[in-house]
């Protein structure tokens, strides 16, 4: 099975005159066809810098410093970015930006700006683009009298899902929602979230990578969960497993925070502790793992060198000192 | 355990437009007691009425109608003058839901937690002042050289919401309205800020009433939930009434649509 995409050793940095930020440093990742992964991280640890840089979209200071990546098979950073570019928008990598839902032009009615968006990225006629966005809406339960509606006169859960129909409009083969549902009341969350499992469901795209810092939402719809840590990929795994038994001492600490009204949360939480300290500056980050000064656990190896990403179990990937051998 | 808040038919309704007014019940008749030490948290979706709720007890806005009794006291009737409120703010103090607002964005941060002395009886030198700062800094785990001379556009949400938490343990009120306190700081600090509250009413009985639309939250830190809807509280229980055996239908819908996290609805 190919991937969809693919990273090797990719690193994008935001230039700044005193210094560089390392958003995305060193990051590995394959996404499968029929995978929703989700990436998790607090904020600031780089979720929507990866999710820009994998739809090419590096507007300065943001740049590409080294490493590769594959999109169906392709080589993307080997070729120009606006060539690479081309190939890839919206139809291979769709990508809805965090926020994306005050973004839309208020004066349009949402036709023309379906239109307007995907006539420049295809060139289709405009009536084609209507007519295709009219039979999504409906596959999607989206009532079709929207299309003819401002978006302001739209509910925000109804405007997340607008912006799902766009987005997989070209049936993508990955769709990348940035913090879809963050700026929603819990009611609504649920909402746009079915409309998501169900983009997936109905092959609209093959995959979606779904960005947030609320793991309670995500684990709703992932099969596998990356855990993002100060620009880098601490784990990465089938959600289950990564849920009830979380590896790495970040992703520990990240999941005992949790609080959602369930017993299990409320006895697990009366036992553990938070940990001290806060992320990282990512100019400066320090040396060895980015989470040694916070890591009850670190050793001398953790502040010197960088630990490997190893596979410990079956599809469980971890980036710590504690599982691999040195 | 004494009652330390009365509210009682409080309420509160917004006049907006200029010629064709329109009114906005945001606070419906609502009655409620909180006693000495009690953890109680205020639970509802956006636009239910909690701020507003929340204000009117801090004083910054007057109710419609109704009466809030601060031990005793009726808090708009029965004080007056600086010193009354002086006590009163001393003794019932918050943590505000929107950390930019209530920050004067030309004063430092050592501005800010110094001007919570005024409310102190005690006249306390500079460096018994400047010690009580960094400490109280500390606990949020600020660290006090990095953020004392920045001014609150120089910090992120979570550490402006920090900053204010700091002053709350600076005061140390008999009574807390904490609204949304820790809604911009990250999972992993969260649990160690919350715990401090705890501690608060541990060491030294401090009431305190968490207004959030976040129900783990609530669920987590509480005695005792109320729940609002529309302006009205339409259920309260402890914890586990309301999470286990919720009453009220709005309650139930709310509860179905949170996101668990060692269950999916899909699976
Ligand atoms: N345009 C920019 N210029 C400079 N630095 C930036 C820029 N955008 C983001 N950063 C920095 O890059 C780092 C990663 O930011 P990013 O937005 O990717 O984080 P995130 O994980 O999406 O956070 P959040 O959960 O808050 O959305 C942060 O330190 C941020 O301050
Ligand atoms: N100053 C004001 N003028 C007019 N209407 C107001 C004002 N403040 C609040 N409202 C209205 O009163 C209602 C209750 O608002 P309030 O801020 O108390 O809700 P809330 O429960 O705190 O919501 P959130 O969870 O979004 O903070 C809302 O309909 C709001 O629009
Ligand atoms: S590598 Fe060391 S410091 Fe990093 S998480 Fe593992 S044990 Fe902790
Ligand atoms: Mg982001
Ligand atoms: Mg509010």
């Amino acid at each position: 099975m190919g991937y969809v995409v693919e990273t090797i050793d990719l690193r994008a940095y935001y230039m700044l005159r005193r210094g560089s930020v390392k958003a995305v440093d060193g990051v590995n990742l394959k996404i499968g066809e029929r995978e929703i992964v989700g990436v998790v991280g607090e904020s600031g640890c780089g979720k929507s810098t990866l999710s820009r840089v994998l739809a090419l979209d590096f507007i300065p200071p943001l740049k590409l410093v080294g490493g590769k990546i594959i999109i169906d098979g392709e080589d993307v950073t080997s070729i120009p970015i606006s060539e690479a570019r081309k190939r890839i928008a919206g139809t291979k990598i769709s990508l809805i930006p965090q926020s994306a839902m005050n973004a839309i032009i208020p004066v349009t009615r949402v036709k023309d700006y379906i239109a307007d968006v995907v006539k420049e990225k295809t060139g289709l006629p405009r009536e084609k683009i209507v007519d295709m966005a009219r039979k999504r809406f409906e596959e999607i339960g989206l009532p079709p009298i929207a299309l003819d509606m401002y978006p302001f006169e739209l509910s925000g859960g109804m405007r997340q899902r607008v912006l799902i129909a766009l987005a997989t409009l070209l049936n993508p083969s990955l769709l990348i929602a940035d913090e879809p549902t963050s700026a929603l009341d819990v009611s609504t969350q649920k909402m746009v979230l079915t409309t998501l499992y169900n983009v997936f469901k109905m092959g609209l795209t093959k995959s979606i990578m779904f960005i947030t810092h609320d793991i309670a939402t995500v684990r709703q719809i992932a099969t596998r969960i990356v855990v993002m840590y100060a620009g880098k990929i601490v784990e990465d795994g089938p959600t289950e497993d990564l849920i009830h038994n979380p590896f790495h001492p970040y992703s520990k600490a990240l999941m005992f925070s949790i609080l959602t009204p369930e017993p299990e949360v409320r006895k697990r939480v009366e036992q553990t502790g938070g940990i001290a300290g806060e992320p990282p500056s990512l100019i400066n980050p320090p040396p060895g793992c980015r989470f040694h000064p916070r890591c009850p656990y670190a050793m001398d190896v953790c502040r010197r060198e960088e630990p490997p990403m190893i596979e410990v179990e079956k599809g469980r990937f971890v980036a710590c000192w504690l599982y691999a051998k040195k | 355990m004494s009652t330390i808040l009365e509210v009682k038919n409080l309420a509160k309704i917004y006049e907006i437009g200029y010629i064709r007014k329109r009114q906005i019940v945001a606070v419906d008749k609502v009655s409620f007691s909180v006693k000495k030490g009690e953890i109680i948290s205020l639970v509802g979706e956006s636009g239910s009425g909690k701020t507003t709720t929340a204000r009117m007890i801090l004083r910054l806005i007057k109710p419609t109608s109704g009466v809030i009794k601060f031990m005793g006291r009726d808090i708009w009737r029965d004080l007056r003058g600086g010193s009354d409120l002086r006590w009163y703010w001393r003794n019932v103090n918050g943590v505000f839901q929107d950390p930019f607002s209530s920050f004067n964005p030309t004063h430092r941060i050592r501005d800010f937690m110094y001007r919570a002395f005024n409310l102190f009886n005690e006249k306390l030198d500079r460096d018994t002042k400047e010690r009580l700062v960094r400490e109280a800094l500390q606990m949020v785990g600020l660290i006090p050289d990095e953020v004392l001379n920045r001014r609150p556009f120089e910090l992120s949400g979570g550490m402006r919401q920090r900053v204010m938490i700091a002053r709350i343990f600076l005061i140390r009120p008999m009574l807390v309205i904490a609204d949304e306190p820790t809604s911009m700081i990250d999972a992993t600090l969260r649990l160690g800020i919350l715990r401090l509250f705890s501690k608060l009413r541990e060491e030294i009985g401090t009431t305190i009433m968490f207004i959030t639309h976040d129900m783990g939250l609530a669920y987590y830190i509480s005695d005792r939930i109320m729940v609002m809807y529309r302006g009205k509280i339409i259920e309260e229980g402890t914890p586990d009434e309301i999470v286990n055996n919720p009453k009220h239908e709005y309650t139930r819908n709310l509860l179905d649509s949170i996101p668990k996290l060692y269950t999916s609805w899909f699976k």
